[in-house]
Formats: C-alpha cells, sequence, structure tokens
C-alpha cells in the first residue's frame, strides 16, 4: 500500500506541477527534501543514541522488567500473540510511556526496538504480524497527553489560556486511541500471527 | 500541572534510572556506550524512508496539489459538520507532521487562538499523529514489505476520530 500511496504522490504532484507552471519549484524541493531528510536522520542520531544508551542501562538493571509488570494486563489484552516476559512486551510499554509524554525522539527509540522484537516473533518476515499492526495503530492514533507544540503556538498567538485546550484533548485523544484499539481488533478478526 | 510532569519527566527518568544502575551493580557507563551505538546504527538506517517520504510530500505539496485537493474536497465539508477551515490541516495530518503543525498555525493566526477553527485545530493536532511516516519507518525497520490492514485501519480511526473531536468541540463550546 504504500507503494501506491508513494506512487500516488509524486506522479500527481508531477504531473500537477506541470500543469500549473510549479515545476520549476519541483527541482527545488528535490534537493532540500533530500537534504532534510538526511538532516533529520542526523539530528535523530544524537537523541536516539542518548535513549538507547540510557535504556539499556534500565534494561541490565532490571527496571524497565519491573515498570512493564505492571502494566501486564493492558499489554496482554492488545498483544495476545506476545509471550509472557518477552522483550517486546517492555519496549511497547515504554514506547507508550514516551508518547503519553511527548518525548517524542525517545518513543520512536523504544518503538524501533519494539519492532525489532516483534519482528523476531513473525513468521513471516516480509508480512506485517497482527501485534505490529496493533502496536502501529496505537502509536498513529497519539497518546501525548500535553501536546506542547500547539500550547506553545496558542501562547503565541495570543490565546486567552493557551492551556484551556488540555482537557478537550485528552478527551479526543483517549476517544482516538479507542477507535484505534476497537478498528485494530475488528481487523485482526480473531487471527492468530 | 500536567506541563511540569512533561518538562520534568526526561531528567527525573534519567536520574532514576542511572541511579538504580549503579545501585543494582550495573556497568553504567559501558550500558549506555552499547546502547548508543545501537542507536546511531537505527538512525542511520531510517535515513532512506526519511528521505523517501520527505521528498514524495514535499512534491505533492510544493506543486500545490494538496491545494487543488482541498478545493476538490470542499463541498464534502458542506455535507458534513466539519468547518471548512480546518479542511486543510485534516489532509496534512496523515501527512506530515511538521505541514500539520504549519496548517495549524496558518488557522490559528487567521481565526484567533479562541475561535472554533482554533480550538479545533490545536485539539485535533494534538489528538493525533503523522501516519505515513510512521508507518514506513517502523515496517521500514524491520523490513516489512506487506503492511496489511495497518494503514487501512489507521485511516479509518482517523477519520473516525476526526468526526469526534469535531463533535466533542461542538458540544463543549
Amino acid at each position: 500500500m504504500i507503494n501506491t500511496i508513494w506512487f500516488f504522490l509524486i506522479i500527481v504532484g508531477i504531473l500537477y506541477g506541470t500543469l500549473s507552471g510549479n515545476l520549476g519549484q519541483i527541482n527545488n524541493i528535490i534537493l532540500e527534501q533530500a537534504e532534510e531528510g538526511v538532516s533529520f536522520g542526523i539530528g535523530l542520531m544524537g537523541i536516539m543514541a542518548f535513549w538507547m544508551g540510557t535504556m539499556n542501562i534500565a534494561e541490565k538493571s532490571g527496571l524497565i522488567k519491573t515498570i512493564s509488570k505492571g502494566l501486564r494486563p493492558i499489554i496482554g489484552f492488545l498483544f495476545p500473540q506476545i509471550p509472557k516476559e518477552h522483550p517486546a512486551e517492555r519496549w511497547i510499554v515504554m514506547n507508550f510511556i514516551a508518547n503519553m509524554f511527548g518525548v517524542g525522539n525517545g518513543a520512536t527509540a523504544f518503538g524501533l526496538k519494539a519492532m525489532k522484537e516483534l519482528d523476531a516473533l513473525n513468521p513471516d518476515k516480509k508480512r506485517a504480524s497482527n501485534a505490529m499492526a496493533m502496536f502501529l495503530i496505537i502509536n498513529m492514533s497519539s497518546l501525548q497527553l500535553v501536546p506542547l507544540s500547539v500550547i506553545k503556538i496558542r501562547h503565541d498567538y495570543g490565546a486567552e489560556n493557551p492551556t484551556s485546550i488540555i482537557g478537550i484533548t485528552l478527551l479526543a485523544t483517549f476517544l482516538s486511541t479507542l477507535v484505534a484499539v476497537i478498528v485494530g481488533k475488528i481487523f485482526e478478526g480473531g487471527r492468530r500471527c | 500541572m500536567l506541563e511540569l510532569l512533561s518538562f520534568s519527566l526526561v531528567p527525573f527518568m534519567v536520574l532514576i534510572i542511572v541511579i538504580h544502575g549503579y545501585i543494582k551493580g550495573v556497568d553504567i557507563y559501558d550500558a549506555f556506550l552499547e546502547g548508543a551505538l545501537e542507536g546511531l546504527k537505527t538512525a542511520v538506517k531510517l535515513i532512506p524512508s526519511l528521505i523517501a517520504i520527505f521528498i514524495a510530500i514535499g512534491i505533492f505539496r510544493g506543486s500545490q496539489a494538496l491545494d487543488m485537493l482541498i478545493t476538490l474536497l470542499n463541498p464534502l465539508t458542506d455535507l458534513t459538520n466539519i468547518p471548512k477551515e480546518v479542511l486543510p490541516l485534516i489532509l496534512i495530518r496523515p501527512l506530515s507532521g511538521s505541514g500539520a503543525l504549519a496548517a495549524v498555525r496558518d488557522i490559528i493566526s487567521h481565526y484567533g487562538p479562541d475561535s472554533l477553527p482554533g480550538i479545533l485545530a490545536a485539539v485535533m493536532m494534538g489528538s493525533s499523529e503523522t501516519i505515513f511516516y510512521t508507518t514506513s519507518l517502523y515496517y521500514g525497520s524491520v523490513g516489512i514489505k506487506d503492511y496489511r490492514y495497518t494503514l487501512k485501519a489507521a485511516l479509518i480511526s482517523y477519520v473516525i476520530s476526526v468526526f469526534i473531536t469535531v463533535t466533542i468541540c461542538g458540544l463543549l463550546l
């Protein structure tokens, strides 16, 4: 599916750019965005190294294991395919916690670790497992409790009370995650892997 | 209160982890280096998918194709109770996080932070994620080619949550 979307974005973009006379800009965009991709990746290196390093300490000291124990019932419901005490469980928990508190890059680092562990459990290396799909669907529903970037914008444009949206956002985030879990479970349809 | 918690979380987590590790007798320095190296490797592996996604979305936005799509979809907002001021945001959100943030800024500066579109945009931004980027990044990192129903389910959830958000804001404001 990403094949189709990628194809669609590029083809429609270039064709429409040709028709609307924006073709000249596309040259710049390709140069610019290629560079942006690299610099974003490099920008990610430092912080990913930091989080993976710190979390390796927490992994070795058994701290992550302790934390994820408390959340096992939820994880067990969402990801019935993951065996108990499997490392995937821990990284998923860490990813969810980091997401909730808006530690975006930390969440990415843990999420990628979780994917690696889920991949180890996946019998078909080219095909997503139910657990992977559920993990991503939940991630894409947003778990962040306090949207700091948005509050900053509201503050910049003189909102009466920039943080007044937190309550509604929490409700919306909770409901969107709930919807994501339900939709994910429907698509899963009781299949085991 | 929640804001304070958000700011203090990172230093606090680091503190707890380091202390816990030290007490448990872990070689914390070596453990850090080992994990950090893995973090670097992971970041490098992400760069190809970052470039691919950034370029495709950049072309789609820069050629004004996105604006065309928004114009095409305008009649749809008349059928539903979605204010059409937030339509650009709804379309950009699954594609690009920075693009979506720009759209939020645009809406808030146009209509004011305390207007209905302004608040709606802020809540939508806070309660959704960048779908295509996240999917290709995560699956790309472990070489998954067949995403199965992931994107479909995420998009369906997204559309439902847009309607829920619009309804909530309509009821509470």
